[in-house]
């Protein structure tokens, strides 16, 4: 069978998504078109071996509309016979397009192939593609449709996470993240974002270092609002068992909105070498699930599951675990299911401390474990986030 | 036109004055809607400038649709041609108006009364509508499990607003004329009599008949997909979801006729409500609903149980014995329907306090402003509080509401029969004890019979009339002769332990112990209790009701049927609570803690005592959990029917609704038998006996009508 690799992946530091944001002053289009160049340049690469640009993008829309990946690959001066789609797994669109990519590429339809995202929240708002699911009636009965939020809120219920538990969680995620760019260990992939030549961002600026529990504590909770208005009372008729619901999430563990892009290179091992570059990472198995869609969250334990089976491998096999910090219940929950060990698990920090900007996070945590197993000369990583209408997606690699 | 008169004045204006023959208040029967034709044919003859709808009945403009014609068509399911020509016959109506709104001249809606439903719709059709002060306006089809399907749900949104129209529209609730203003519905106020004469001045003025969505130029505004309009959407569809439980789907079709018509081209917009009102007739909830809600129930409230041969009682002086919660809320409906009324207690003071009800409710209507001054002390006068039997002397009727304590309802029976005339009725208010045993206290027993008020009696519209062996069918008559004066509706039933409503009543509260000593988490239990459209979990009611009188109910009956202890495993959970002084609410101790200024909470200890070994859910177990709290209900109505204390099915309906709440949208327990199908249901429940005890087991009734394809009502052939 033909196998797929990862040659190279890179990202822009996340900034912060609103107004004062130091990123919201860049269009989209210009932080997806700065990583197709940054791959093309630290590579050498002649586009026109490039078949296909697969890039993750969760509100396509206005300025992200209009197939951004073939757009930004115009953009970017690639050859006009590079192909575009752009990608909507929710929250893994970046990981669905690396997955895609590398699943074109082992098929045979791609020798090589770019898979990545993009997502200036700051610049197109979450939600502002609207759909069905919420507002169509008889979509939102039939599948008990509840906002996220509250979905993670439950989890931390049924599953017995305390406020204290993920607080606690959210502070260690800014430690690690903080610790984690000391050290330098984000340097091979970071892209710093430029204007005309200047340097506009080099480095995340979502993080607080300094959070405290104490200060954490202080936040409201931030769902309850629309929790006891009007959601509660739905996910309680899928879920009866709650009498109440722990609402315990807020801005402080919850991912950040932020703006970036990213961009996986992946090819066959063959057709990399002959352009002179360096394998670094073979993909091992790819899949995607549905589970529970009201309580959205759980999706990432179900296809952990079924993309180990695929592979033949055990939790045991796997060295570390990048799972997107979404929510901190999400994470608590995937270790409590799974029996991991927070010392495996986003050992660099997450989304709560670096932000999570929707359609660019898959690809970007992809390339985060990779360089963080040549960093500790470990083999094997699992990539996995939780999705929209409650799916998952997951990734296995190892180093090569 | 059978049912509007039209005459035409000097400047072309038609005045069409909508009269219904034979009726107090016009409803659109078929014979209404067939007029429109003609009407829009009048309107079209060259020599028309424009018209006036207006009302011949003083009481109002129009009250909707023909209720009975539709429940008739409710509830059957259609496909293919057979459903393509029901459509072209429900939605005659819609595009009746429709054509009457294309007209192309100038159409006005005089309304000088209530205008609801269809008569609301039709007025909706008219190109401005102009109302005095205290006309009402409303759609409130919603209430009996349809939706506006002559083109309300595309017009409301389109003249007030997505949310003004839902509101309108999922409530169900009439709207002031002021109201209705402000929000666009109705477009000018005046004087009372002044309506026809605003109309023609306005066609007159040379205004288009043109309505505003069929101007080119016309834009809704707060789609579903901008900002306003998800946010609206979004919440309002969790609202309506998280409250009905997705027990009704004419909420669910309601929202789905503004969310796919917005936007759209009228005659679009119209083709999708119609198919929307067809499918939401078709279900089976429309069918229970109108059904039990409104013919049902308006049947027995007019009387269709009394005998006919008796002639009418006349029902002036009424003597109530027992000033507490039950007497007093006696003696106030009877002094607001005109009765002349003795309240009788132990002590003058203990009848004064029953008196001081009325005071109160009486006082709060004046300051609310819903009765004045003089009507309240034209009420209270005719409350006489006393210690004095003498003062029976003269009644037409005593009703006995003393402690449930039979020697002592003997006492009071023997005292106030002494006083009473031979033809005078005598009525015990228990809810409890059997009629014929405390008829044998009386000295004319054909002349006892139970009629059963609901706590609180001001706004309970149920009473429950039992007859006992001996009781005579004139003084079933009278009683019903009675209660028809204070205006609440009657079932009638024949003596048994609990009679109906309490006996089948009790069964969701114990199938929810049941549960609780399955194992099954008490959240789960609740929670699911309220999913099934009962008004309270069985705990939480448990709660209310007071456990240690459920407690006391159940010693009465191990009793009288010489039970013991351990006979049922659920009395062991009543005895246990109450010796834990676990009584309820009332003592801030039950299933529930009752803390102070915060919401109630399961009560910690309950795992404990009854531990759970069923902490997670699955759409199934729902499904099963749901099932079992009504189908045991539904058992014991059955029940009820096979051995003859309820005689109809109308009445188990009626009174479940009623009486306890009985989950709405199915119409009842047998309605909600009818519906599952005899056949499917007596399967589930054999199932469920098998798996839970001989408390399922179906009664040879249902077993017989099974066996035969039977159901408890007829069903119209398709």
């Amino acid at each position: 069978m033909r196998q797929a690799y990862i040659f190279d992946a890179v990202r822009t530091p996340r900034g912060r998504g609103n107004a004062k944001g130091s990123l919201h002053e860049v269009p989209a289009i210009a932080l997806a078109t700065q990583v197709l160049q940054a791959l093309r340049d630290r590579n050498g690469l002649d586009t026109s071996v490039v078949d296909d640009v697969l890039l993750g993008c969760v509100s396509p829309l206005g300025e992200q509309g209009a197939n951004i990946a073939r757009v930004s690959a115009l953009n970017a001066g690639f050859a006009e016979t590079v192909a575009g789609a752009q990608i909507h797994r929710f929250c893994a669109s970046g990981l669905e397009a690396c997955n895609i990519a590398a699943a074109k590429v082992i098929a045979g339809e791609a020798e090589v192939a770019i898979g990545g995202g993009v997502e200036s929240m700051s610049r197109q708002p979450m939600g502002s593609d609207g759909g069905a699911w919420s507002i169509d009636p008889d979509v939102a009965f039939r599948t008990y449709f509840t906002p996220q939020g509250i979905g993670a809120d439950v989890i931390a219920t049924l599953y017995g996470f305390s406020r204290k538990d993920v607080d606690s969680f959210a502070v260690e995620s800014q430690r690690r993240a903080a610790q984690a760019w000391k050290e330098g260990r984000f340097a091979k992939s970071i892209v710093p974002v430029v204007h005309e030549g200047i340097t506009v961002l080099a480095r995340d600026e979502h993080m607080r270092p300094e959070t405290s529990l104490e200060g954490l504590g202080n936040l409201k909770p931030a769902f309850e609002g629309i929790g006891v208005a009007a959601f509660d009372a739905v996910i309680k008729q899928r879920y009866p068992e709650l009498e109440t619901i722990n609402h315990v999430h807020h801005a402080g563990n919850s991912s950040g909105i932020v703006d970036g892009a990213a961009g996986v290179l992946i090819a066959t091992r063959e057709k990399g070498e002959a352009l002179g570059l360096k394998p670094r990472a073979r993909f091992v198995a790819t899949a995607s699930i549905g589970s529970e869609p009201s309580i959205m969250l759980t999706g990432p334990v179900a296809v952990t599951k079924k993309a180990l089976a695929r592979a033949g491998m055990s939790v045991s096999d796997i060295d570390l675990f990048e799972i997107n910090e979404a929510f901190a219940s999400v994470v608590l929950y995937y270790m409590q299911q799974l029996g991991l060990d927070h010392a495996k698990v986003n050992v660099n920090g997450g989304a709560i401390a670096m932000g999570h900007p929707l359609g660019a996070t898959g690809a970007m945590i992809l390339g985060t474990v990779l360089d963080e197993l040549e960093r500790t000369g470990k083999q094997t990583a699992l990539v996995t986030l939780c999705v929209g209408a409650g799916m998952g997606t997951a990734t296995i690699i190892e180093r090569v | 036109m059978k049912n509007f008169t039209h005459s035409i004045d000097q400047d072309g204006i038609v005045t069409f004055v909508f009269d219904v023959p034979g009726r107090t208040m016009n409803t659109f029967t078929e014979s209404a809607v067939a007029d429109l034709d003609e009407l829009v044919e009048i309107i079209r003859d060259e020599r028309v400038k424009g018209a006036v709808l207006t009302s011949g009945k003083s009481n109002g403009f129009c009250a909707g649709a023909d209720i009975g014609e539709l429940a008739e068509n409710a509830g059957i399911r259609l496909t293919g041609e057979a459903l393509e020509a029901a459509l072209k016959k429900s939605s005659r109506m819609s595009w009746a108006l429709r054509a009457l709104e294309t007209v192309g001249k100038p159409v006005v809606a005089a309304l000088e009364g209530l205008a609801f439903g269809g008569g609301f719709e039709l007025a909706l059709a008219a190109h401005r509508r102009i109302a005095t002060k205290a006309v009402k306006v409303g759609l409130p089809e919603v209430t009996i499990g349809l939706l506006p399907g002559g083109g309300g749900t595309q017009r409301t949104p389109r003249l007030a607003g997505v949310r003004n129209a839902l509101d309108l529209m999922l409530t169900g609730a009439p709207m002031p004329a002021e109201q209705a203003h402000a929000i666009g519905l109705i477009d000018e106020i005046v004087e009372p009599g002044k309506t026809v004469e605003a109309a023609k001045a306005w066609i007159r003025a040379g205004n288009e008949g043109i309505a505003p969505w069929d101007r080119k130029d016309h834009k809704m505004p707060d789609g579903p997909y901008t900002d306003a309009g998800m946010n609206l959407f979004s919440m309002i569809n969790a609202q309506v979801h998280g409250k009905s439980y997705g027990n009704y789907p004419a909420q669910r079709l309601i929202l789905r006729c503004v969310y796919e018509g917005f936007g759209l081209p009228m005659d679009a917009a119209l083709r999708v409500e119609a198919r929307l009102f067809l499918a939401c007739q078709q279900t089976s909830q429309a069918r229970a609903m109108l059904r039990t809600n409104f013919i049902s129930k308006q049947a027995l409230a007019k009387g269709a149980a009394r005998p006919a041969d008796v002639p009418p009682y006349q029902v002036r002086k009424v003597a109530v014995l027992g000033a507490g919660m039950m007497g007093a809320g006696i003696a106030y409906v009877q002094a607001r329907a005109g009765i002349e009324t003795v309240l009788i207690d132990t002590s003058l003071a203990n009848a004064e306090k029953g008196k001081g009800y009325s005071v109160g409710l009486l006082d709060k209507a004046v300051a609310k402003g819903t009765t004045t001054t003089e009507q309240r002390d034209a009420i209270l006068a005719r409350i006489q509080p006393t210690e004095d039997y003498s003062a029976i002397k003269g009644s037409d009727l005593v009703i006995e509401a003393v402690f449930e304590d039979r020697k002592l309802k003997a006492d009071v029976t023997k005292r106030a029969e002494a006083q009473l005339a031979p033809t005078a009725v005598f009525a015990s208010n228990t809810s409890t004890l059997p009629i014929t045993e405390l008829a044998t206290a009386a000295e004319r027993p054909e002349n006892f019979i139970g009629i059963h008020f609901f706590s609180p009696v001001d706004r309970m519209d149920l009473v429950e009339i039992i007859v006992g062996k001996k009781t005579s069918q004139e003084t079933l008559a009278k009683a019903l002769d009675y209660v028809k004066l204070l205006k609440k509706t009657p079932i009638v039933v024949n003596d048994s332990r609990g009679f109906y409503t309490s006996r089948v009543f009790e069964t969701y509260i114990t199938e929810g112990l049941e549960m609780l000593l399955d194992g099954i988490a008490p959240a789960i239990i609740d929670n699911v209790g309220r999913m099934t459209g009962m008004p309270r979990g069985p705990l939480e009611l448990a709660d209310d009701v007071a456990i240690d009188l459920l407690d006391r109910i159940a010693r009465q009956r191990r009793l009288d049927l010489g039970e013991s202890e351990t006979a049922r495993r659920t009395d062991k959970v009543l005895i246990d609570m109450v010796a834990a002084e676990r009584f309820g609410r009332k003592n801030g101790k039950g299933f529930y803690d009752y803390p102070q200024g915060a919401p109630k909470r399961l009560w910690s200890g309950l795992a404990e005592a009854y531990p759970v070994k069923v902490a997670r859910t699955t759409p199934e177990l729902i499904e099963t959990l749901k099932q079992r709290l009504l189908y045991r209900q539904a058992i014991e109505a059955a029940r009820c029917m096979d051995e003859g204390v309820v005689t109809a099915a109308r009445d188990a309906d009626v009174g479940a609704t009623l009486g306890w709440g009985f989950a709405p949208w199915t119409g009842g327990p047998i309605s909600l038998i009818d519906s599952v199908g005899v056949r499917e249901f007596v399967t589930r429940v054999e199932k469920f006996q098998a798996e839970y005890g001989e408390r399922f087991a179906p009664p040879r009734l249902l077993k017989e009508m099974a066996a035969e394809g039977k159901t408890f009502y007829p069903i119209k052939a398709a």
